[in-house]
């Protein structure tokens, strides 16, 4: 079974933002909610470097860890999902993801936050594959019709790879072979460490 | 031919002024380029002293250092949650804390608790008056007291059990009431918490601002803590005020961890509208869960005390008259002062009557 994974390479980013319009189409998110957003650092200065960040669908993720209802589960592929059906919108795993991940439809006072709402890697969620009350609540479903993201397929400079781990790594041990250099498997170490699938 | 010797010099003089000419031309233009040899030496010199001040330093290994320890980035990205950084560190300290040592301890010290008490009512039984009840009735706590002090008791009891199902609900009542069960639960116990969190804040205020004058520690308060309060020997009773050394602290717990500690740490998780960082609502939340725990604990020594543990007490808080005898025991010093007129049965409100003074009191 694959073990999916997403993979920014930062020599390739150039924060067209295709990935980011690409998600909100495929999934309607609604606005405000950011499943996938692009992060430049040192922004304009020389050695700037672009990277597309999304729910890395961790191997021991914090999200799950932390949930007072365990409304998160892991699918045979490695993709994290949520039961938007038992979430309760307590903000707990927008505390503990590295990656900025959890998004909510709002702030307000008394700590109300709605459901949350997050990257799902094209896998909708526990509802019926590809029915409408599941794109409502998750989006698409592309893996359930045998697709990868939408994000990393619209990727212009196929800079976001997505799909399992280990073709992913092997696409880009070939590209650092042909360009030198070191690799850089950003938020791998955190996201998937070492020794664990 | 010979040349006139006039016609030579001026040969040489012209000569002389063409060179002249060119080396003025020339220095004009090459002289203000040294300022770029003197910038290319001073660069070259800077560049050298960095290197040999950090040899071996990959400056991409650091870049990408920055970023794991949280370096903040641009995005364009914009929406409530929508983060700038990369990674973000903390979550995983305030996983580890709050899965860790907040909800491994935390039982313990509530099962201490009770634990404690039990085994104190099984020992020493409750306390019992030393001498016959007289029947006159004293006015212990006034109705706007009780009021005050049965507001904040059914607020606390409500966010305690529902406070407890966020922390342990998971461990405790996913396996009784199932993942939907108590998804329903949660949900309202979330909203519950939320929303009666602020008011029962207000209570606490007023209680701490009313009740403060009679809550200052006293000399005689030694004597009552050196005697743990009498509470291991039957007919110890030492001198108490309105209220006893053991409900000064108390009191003085609530004014400070209680009020705070958590009620503080609960409006900054309360109110995420105000744009708070994730790394002030980790620390508020374990602040939060950590102290409240320790309140609900001492919350039941209180409960006890005011209602199994001491006779008669209860009565104070519920009709709010106690009688004579029991205010004699319990609150020696209190008893002296209302008896000899120095106070009013109800102490900080001036004015207030002798028909509830010992003796003139309606019989019970």
């Amino acid at each position: 079974m694959a073990r999916m994974k997403f993979l920014c390479d930062a020599e390739r980013c150039i924060e067209c933002n295709g990935c980011v319009v690409a998600c909100k189409n495929e999934n309607e998110v609604p606005w405000g909610i950011n499943r996938r957003r692009v992060i430049t650092l040192e922004d304009g200065l020389p050695g700037e470097k672009s990277i597309s960040v999304a729910c890395m669908h961790c191997t021991d993720a914090p999200c799950a860890a932390v949930c007072p209802v365990d409304c998160f589960y892991t699918t045979a592929d490695g993709i994290v999902l949520h039961d938007k059906d038992l979430c309760i919108g307590c903000g707990y795993c927008f505390y503990a993801c590295p990656f900025g991940a959890p998004q909510y439809p709002q702030r307000e006072a008394f700590g109300v936050r709605g459901k949350m709402d997050k990257c799902t890697f094209c896998a909708g969620g526990p509802l019926p594959d590809n029915s409408d009350a599941e794109y409502e609540k998750y989006g698409a479903n592309r893996i359930a019709q045998g697709k990868l993201p939408l994000c990393a397929e619209m990727c212009s400079t196929k800079a976001l790879l997505a799909g399992d781990g280990d073709v992913v790594a092997d696409i880009y041990r070939q590209r650092i072979l042909k360009r030198g250099g070191r690799p850089k498997t950003w938020g791998w170490e955190t996201a998937y460490p070492e020794g664990e699938a | 031919m010979v040349q006139p010797a006039r016609q030579v010099a001026r040969k040489r003089h012209a000569r002389i002024m063409l060179w002249s000419l060119l080396i003025v031309l020339a220095g004009s233009m090459l002289l203000p380029l040294g300022g770029y040899v003197y910038v290319a030496v001073n660069g070259a010199q800077a560049a050298e002293r960095e290197s040999s001040n950090h040899p071996g330093v990959n400056p991409r290994a650091n870049y990408w250092r920055a970023v794991r320890e949280g370096e903040r980035g641009y995005t364009s990205a914009s929406g409530l949650y929508t983060t700038d950084s990369l990674i973000q560190n903390g979550g995983e300290i305030w996983r580890e804390t709050r899965n860790g040592p907040v909800s491994n301890i935390t039982p313990w010290v509530l099962a201490a608790a009770l634990l404690a008490i039990a085994l104190f009512y099984l020992i020493f039984g409750p306390k019992t008056l030393s001498g016959e009840p007289t029947g006159r009735r004293m006015l212990r706590w006034t109705a706007g007291e009780r009021l005050l002090h049965w507001y904040t008791a059914i607020l606390f009891i409500v966010l305690a059990i529902t406070g407890l199902s966020m922390l342990f609900g998971r461990a405790v009542l996913v396996p009784l009431l199932g993942l939907p069960g108590f998804s329903v639960w949660a949900e309202l116990s979330i909203t519950l918490h939320n929303y009666i969190g602020p008011l029962f804040m207000v209570g606490i205020i007023i209680e701490v601002v009313v009740w403060l004058p009679f809550n200052t520690f006293k000399s005689y308060d030694k004597v009552w803590l050196k005697r743990l309060g009498g509470m291991f020997r039957k007919d110890d009773h030492p001198p108490a005020g309105r209220t006893n050394a053991g409900e000064k602290i108390w009191f003085w717990l609530i004014a400070t961890l209680g009020l705070i500690g958590v009620c503080v740490s609960g409006l900054v998780l309360d109110f995420p509208n105000f744009g708070q960082t994730r790394a002030t609502m980790q620390l508020a939340n374990v602040l939060h869960a950590s102290l409240a725990v320790i309140w609900i604990a001492i919350s039941f020594g209180h409960i006890y005390l005011g209602t199994l543990g001491l006779k008669g007490t209860f009565q104070g808080m519920s009709k709010g008259y106690v009688d004579e005898q029991w205010m004699k025991e319990h609150h020696s010093v209190w008893y002296e002062q209302v008896k000899s007129g120095q106070a009013e049965a109800r102490p900080g409100e001036a004015g207030q009557q002798a028909a509830v003074r010992p003796g003139t009191a309606t019989p019970h």
